[in-house]
C-alpha cells in the first residue's frame, strides 16, 4: 500500500449572487453593508400569506450564464421548496431548484459543468458575544438585508485534479461572471461562495472514492490551502489503511484545521417538493436571443484572440483576458497606437510595469495615464528616442501626474544620450573602471557590468544598455 | 329593521346607490348584529365603519372576511393561538379588491386553524354553533362566514375553499358558496394552507350575491404568479330555464354514502332540472373514489412546508427557555392544535426521503387521472350535480374523535378542488328541518355558467334560507 499514489479529484459548487435591482422573489433592492434590516418586505421576511414573485433580471442573468458556459438551456424549469428549519431561513424552507434546474450540462475551460440553478440566498446571523460563533454567544441576530438576494449555483464534474487548477479554474470562471456583468464576484464579500467536493483514489483508478464537502472557503488561497490540507487529511487516512468518511467539513483558515460540520448520518432530509407558489421557468425565443445578444467576448476567447491574432504568449493573453479592465486597457492602448504599434511591446509594459506601478487590483482607466501616452512612449523606445530604463521612470511620472511623454522626457532631460556624448563617458568610465576592463580581458565577461552601471549612473539612465555594451565591447576589441 | 335585514346583498347594495338607504344605517343594523354574535363566527368586529372605503358597486354593504386573510393593523390569526393578536402590515388583494369596490370590511371570522377541518371545531378560539341548530356544527372551514351569513350576521361574507371549505360550510348552513376555478382570485395575502388548492370565495344569501362579489374579486395580481384572473367578466345570472343544458351526475359520489335525506333532496332536485328543461344522465369520474387520499397526501405536504415559517423567531407566539430547538418545539408545540400538527406530520412523513415517490408522487398522478375524468365528463356534459355534502350538518362533537370520518365530510367536494375546476353550492331542501346542499362543478373558468344554472335552480325551488335572521 505504501507506495501507492493517490489522484485527487476535485468537483466545486460555486454561489454566485447576483447583481440584479432587486430580490429574487420580491421587490426589495440588494443592499450591501447597510443598516441591518431596511431591505425587507412581508415577502422576504416570509410573513404569512405572502407569496414570491420570479424577477425577471435573474432569469435573464442565470441564461447569461448558462450560454457562457455552454450549458444546455431548459425549454422549461421548476423551482423546489428544500424545507429546513434555520433562523436565517424564515419560510423554513429556501427555494431553489431540484431535479430539472435552468442550466443542464456545460463546459468551461477543461471542466464540465454538471448544471446551474437559480434560487434565493438566506438571511445573515449574527451572533453576539465574543466568539462570533453561535455556540458561547449571548444572542443571535438576523439581518434579513441579504435574505432573498438572487443566487446562481454552479456544480461542476469532478474534473479538477489538483487544488492550484481548482483555484486556477475558479479564476477562469471568475473572470468569466465578471465579464458577464452579472455579480461582483467578490470573494470576501461573499458575493462569490466556493465549496469544494474532495475524493482520492489510485492514480489508473476509474472509480471514485468517498468524498468530503468543504464549506464555503471565502478567498483563492483559502480555497488552495483548504483542499490541500484535506487532501493530505485523506491521503494520510488511506496510507492508514483507513476509510474516509462521508462528511461535511469547515477549513478554520486560522489554525488550518478542518473540523467536521455533519456526518453522513446527520444529513438533511430535505423534503423538496415542488414550489406550487411559482409557475414553471419556460424562457420565450425573444428571451433567449436577449441573453445571447448580451453576451460580451469571454476571457477564455478573448486569450485565443490575442494570442493567436496579436501573438501574445500564452500567459500574458490569459493575464490580459482574466483581467477585463487591464485586457480593455490594453486594446486601447494598442488602437491608439496606431498600423505601427507593436502588440507583444505594448503588452509588456501594460501587463509590467504599469500593472505594478499601479495600485493592487487598481482599473488602469481610472489611473492618470492615458493610453495613447503610453502608446506614444512605446513608440518612443522602439524608435529609440528614449532608452528603456528611462522610460521607466517617464511612466512613473505618468502614473503620478499624467502628461505627454515627450514633454516629461524634455523637461527631465531623459532624451536618449546620443552618440557622441555617450563615446565620451563610455571612454571615461573605461578608464575609471580598469580593473573590469582587465578583467574582462581576462574572460571574465561578468566583468562588464560595473562598466555598464558606471556609465548608466552617469546618463541617469538615458543610455541605452545594449548600445552601451556595443561600444564598450567595440573598444576592447579596437 | 327587518326589512334592512330582508335584503339580498345586491339589493342591499343597489337601494344605498339609488339613495333609499343609508349606508351608516346598513352598517350599524349589521354591526351591532355582528357585534352580539351568540354563535362563535366572529373573532373580531369593527367598532365603527372604516373611513377609506370609496362609493362602489359594492354599495357600502359590509363584508364578513374569514380570519385567514391578512388585514392591515388587523388581528389576522386564521383561527391559530401560534398567530395570536398577530395583525400583519398589508391586506389580502382579494380584500383590499372588494373594500375599493365599496364593501367596508364588518369583522373577521371564525374557522378551523389553519383551514384544517370540516366542522370549525379545530379553532382555536372555539366552535362556531350552526345557526339551523346551535348543537350541531355549521361545516368548515370556512365555518364563521358561513354562520355569521346564514344568521344574518352578515350581508355577505368570504372564505377559502381548499378541499370544500367554502361549500360544505355552505350546504350546512343553507346558504350559497363558491369555489372558483383555481388561479381565478388572488391568493396573496391569504395564510396559505395547501398552495396548489387554496382558492378565496363569496359565501352569500343567494346566487347573485355570491357573482356580484365574485366579479369583484378576481383579477390577475402581480403579487401572485399562479392568478391568472378571469378570461370574460362575471355576470349577473339572469337564466330561468335550464332548456339544453346537460347536467351529469356520477354514480362514484352518488351511491351509497349519502344520508336518506339528503338523497330525497337530491333527487327531488333532478327532478327540477328536468322540469325546467335540462338533461340528466350519469357521467363516470372513475378515479374520484381515490380523491379523498390524495388529497390528505397532497394538502398536508404543502401544508407541513407552509407552516413552517411560524417559528417564534419573527411574528406571533413565541415559547421556549432560550435555545433555538426549544424555541421551535416549544412555540409549535403550545401554538398548534392536534389536527393541525397531525396533517405537519403526515405531510413531513409524505414527502420524506424514501417515501416521496409513493405518496406525494402516487398523489399526484391520482391527481391528474381526477382532472382528465372531469375534461372527459365535460365532453358529454356542462354541469355536473351532486350534493355538496353526504350528510347534513352533524352535532358537536360527534366526529371529533375520528379524524378519518372527518374526512369524509369533504368526500364530495375534493375531486373538484384536485381538477381546479369551479364548484358552488346552492341550498337544495331541508332534510329534517337541516338544509341540504347540492354543488353544480364545470369546467374551468365556466363560472357564468354554473351561476346561471344554479340561479334558475335557486328560483324554481323557493328555498328560504332564513333560520334566524329575525
Amino acid at each position: 500500500m505504501a507506495d501507492v499514489a493517490y489522484e485527487p479529484v476535485i468537483g466545486l459548487e460555486i454561489h454566485v449572487q447576483l447583481k440584479t435591482r432587486t430580490k429574487m422573489f420580491c421587490g426589495c433592492e440588494l443592499s450591501f453593508g447597510d443598516e441591518p434590516n431596511t431591505h425587507t418586505c412581508p415577502i422576504c421576511l416570509g410573513l404569512p400569506g405572502t407569496l414570491p414573485v420570479t424577477n425577471a433580471e435573474a432569469v435573464h442573468f442565470a441564461l447569461m450564464i448558462g450560454m457562457a458556459l455552454g450549458c444546455e438551456v431548459a425549454p422549461r424549469s421548476i423551482f423546489h421548496r428544500k424545507n429546513y428549519f434555520y433562523p436565517d431561513l424564515p419560510k423554513g424552507y429556501q427555494i431553489s431548484q431540484y431535479d430539472i434546474p435552468i442550466c443542464g450540462p456545460g463546459r468551461l475551460g477543461d471542466v464540465r459543468i454538471h448544471r446551474a440553478h437559480l434560487e434565493e440566498d438566506a438571511a445573515k446571523l449574527i451572533h453576539v458575544g465574543a466568539s462570533g460563533r453561535i455556540h458561547s454567544a449571548e444572542s443571535s441576530e438576523v439581518d434579513f438585508n441579504r435574505g432573498g438576494t438572487p443566487l446562481v449555483e454552479i456544480v461542476t464534474e469532478p474534473d479538477i485534479h489538483s487544488p492550484a487548477a481548482a483555484t486556477e479554474w475558479l479564476r477562469l470562471l471568475r473572470a468569466t461572471l465578471r465579464r458577464l456583468g452579472v455579480s461582483d464576484v467578490n470573494m470576501e464579500e461573499g458575493s462569490l461562495r466556493c465549496d469544494g467536493n474532495v475524493s482520492l483514489r489510485p492514480v489508473g483508478e476509474t472509480t471514485l472514492g468517498t468524498k468530503t464537502e468543504l464549506k464555503n472557503m471565502n478567498s483563492f488561497r483559502f480555497l488552495e490551502r483548504g483542499l490541500e490540507a484535506e487532501i493530505a487529511r485523506q491521503e494520510a487516512i488511506l496510507r492508514d489503511g483507513g476509510e474516509v468518511e462521508q462528511e461535511t467539513l469547515h477549513y478554520d483558515v486560522r489554525s488550518g484545521a478542518l473540523s467536521s460540520l455533519r456526518s453522513k448520518e446527520e444529513a438533511h432530509d430535505y423534503r423538496y417538493f415542488p414550489e406550487p407558489d411559482l409557475v414553471p421557468i419556460v424562457p420565450t425565443e425573444a428571451m433567449t436571443e436577449r441573453a445571447r445578444a448580451a453576451i460580451p467576448e469571454l476571457p477564455a476567447d478573448r486569450a485565443k484572440r490575442l494570442e493567436s491574432e496579436l501573438g501574445l504568449p500564452e500567459a500574458q493573453a490569459a493575464l490580459l483576458a482574466f483581467r477585463t479592465e487591464v485586457g480593455d486597457f490594453y486594446e486601447r492602448t494598442l488602437s491608439a497606437g496606431g498600423e505601427s504599434a507593436d502588440p507583444r511591446a505594448i503588452a509588456n509594459w501594460v501587463t509590467g510595469e504599469l500593472v505594478a506601478k499601479l495600485d493592487d487590483g487598481q482599473d488602469p482607466a481610472a489611473s492618470r495615464v492615458a493610453p495613447d501616452a503610453l502608446a506614444k512612449l512605446v513608440a518612443m523606445v522602439a524608435a529609440k528616442e528614449v532608452s528603456s530604463s528611462a522610460a521607466k521612470d517617464v511612466l512613473g511620472t505618468l502614473v503620478a501626474e499624467g502628461g505627454d511623454p515627450s514633454q516629461i522626457v524634455e523637461s527631465a532631460g531623459l532624451g536618449r544620450a546620443d552618440e557622441s556624448e555617450l563615446a565620451a563617458i563610455v571612454d571615461k568610465a573605461m578608464a575609471e573602471q580598469a580593473d573590469a576592463v582587465e578583467k574582462v580581458k581576462a574572460g571574465n565577461d561578468n566583468a562588464i557590468g560595473a562598466i555598464v552601471g558606471a556609465i548608466m549612473r552617469e546618463t541617469k539612465g538615458r543610455a541605452d544598455g545594449g548600445e552601451v555594451q556595443r561600444l564598450i565591447r567595440e573598444r576592447l576589441s579596437g | 329593521m327587518s326589512s334592512v335585514l330582508d335584503l339580498t346583498a345586491a339589493q342591499a347594495a343597489e337601494r344605498v346607490r339609488a339613495g333609499e338607504l343609508s349606508a351608516s344605517e346598513l352598517w350599524q343594523t349589521y354591526r351591532d348584529r355582528a357585534a352580539a354574535d351568540e354563535l362563535n363566527a366572529f373573532l373580531w368586529v369593527a367598532d365603527e365603519a372604516p373611513a377609506d372605503v370609496p362609493d362602489g358597486p359594492l354599495g357600502g354593504v359590509p363584508l364578513a372576511v374569514k380570519d385567514l386573510f391578512c388585514t392591515q393593523g388587523i388581528p389576522s390569526a386564521a383561527a391559530s393561538r401560534i398567530l395570536e393578536g398577530y395583525r400583519p402590515p398589508y391586506t389580502a388583494t382579494a380584500v383590499e379588491r372588494l373594500t375599493a369596490a365599496g364593501a367596508p370590511m364588518l369583522g373577521k371570522t371564525n374557522m378551523d386553524e389553519f383551514a384544517m377541518g370540516s366542522s370549525n371545531e379545530n379553532s382555536g378560539f372555539g366552535a362556531v354553533a350552526n345557526p339551523w341548530d346551535r348543537g350541531r356544527v355549521p361545516g368548515g372551514s370556512s365555518g364563521g362566514s358561513a354562520a355569521a351569513v346564514a344568521a344574518g350576521l352578515a350581508p355577505w361574507a368570504i372564505g377559502t375553499d381548499t378541499g370544500g371549505s367554502i361549500r360544505q360550510p355552505a350546504a350546512l348552513c343553507g346558504i350559497v358558496g363558491l369555489k372558483p376555478t383555481y388561479g381565478s382570485i388572488s391568493r396573496y395575502g391569504m395564510i396559505a394552507f395547501a398552495s396548489s388548492l387554496d382558492q378565496a370565495g363569496p359565501l352569500t344569501r343567494d346566487v347573485t350575491d355570491a357573482a356580484l362579489l365574485l366579479r369583484h374579486m378576481v383579477g390577475r395580481d402581480p403579487h401572485d404568479s399562479t392568478s391568472t384572473g378571469h378570461p370574460e367578466e362575471v355576470q349577473l345570472p339572469s337564466a330561468e330555464r335550464l332548456d339544453g343544458v346537460r347536467f351529469g351526475v356520477p354514480p362514484e359520489l352518488t351511491g351509497d354514502g349519502l344520508e336518506p335525506g339528503v338523497r330525497e333532496v337530491f333527487d327531488a332536485t333532478l327532478k327540477q332540472i328536468e322540469e325546467l328543461g335540462g338533461t340528466v344522465t350519469e357521467v363516470a369520474l372513475p378515479h374520484s373514489g381515490h380523491a379523498i387520499s390524495a388529497y390528505y397526501v397532497i394538502a398536508p405536504a404543502e401544508a407541513s412546508a407552509n407552516l413552517a415559517r411560524f417559528d417564534g423567531v419573527r411574528y406571533g407566539r413565541r415559547a421556549g427557555n432560550g435555545d433555538l430547538l426549544s424555541l421551535y418545539e416549544q412555540t409549535r408545540e403550545e401554538g398548534f392544535g392536534p389536527e393541525v400538527k397531525r396533517r405537519i406530520m403526515l405531510g413531513t412523513y409524505a414527502l420524506s426521503s424514501g417515501y416521496y415517490d409513493a405518496y406525494y408522487g402516487s398523489a399526484q398522478r391520482v391527481r391528474t387521472k381526477i382532472a382528465d375524468d372531469f375534461r372527459a365528463a365535460f365532453e358529454s356534459v356542462d354541469v355536473i350535480v351532486t350534493p355538496t355534502s353526504p350528510t347534513v350538518a352533524f352535532e358537536l362533537g360527534e366526529r371529533t374523535a375520528d379524524p378519518l370520518a372527518m374526512y369524509l365530510s369533504d368526500v364530495l367536494t375534493v375531486p373538484m378542488s384536485l381538477a381546479g375546476i369551479p364548484a358552488i353550492s346552492i341550498p337544495g331542501g331541508l332534510a329534517d328541518g337541516l338544509p341540504v346542499g347540492i354543488q353544480l362543478a364545470g369546467p374551468a373558468f365556466s363560472e357564468n355558467k354554473i351561476l346561471d344554472a344554479a340561479y334558475a335552480l335557486e328560483r324554481s325551488s323557493g328555498f328560504d334560507g332564513s333560520p334566524a335572521r329575525g
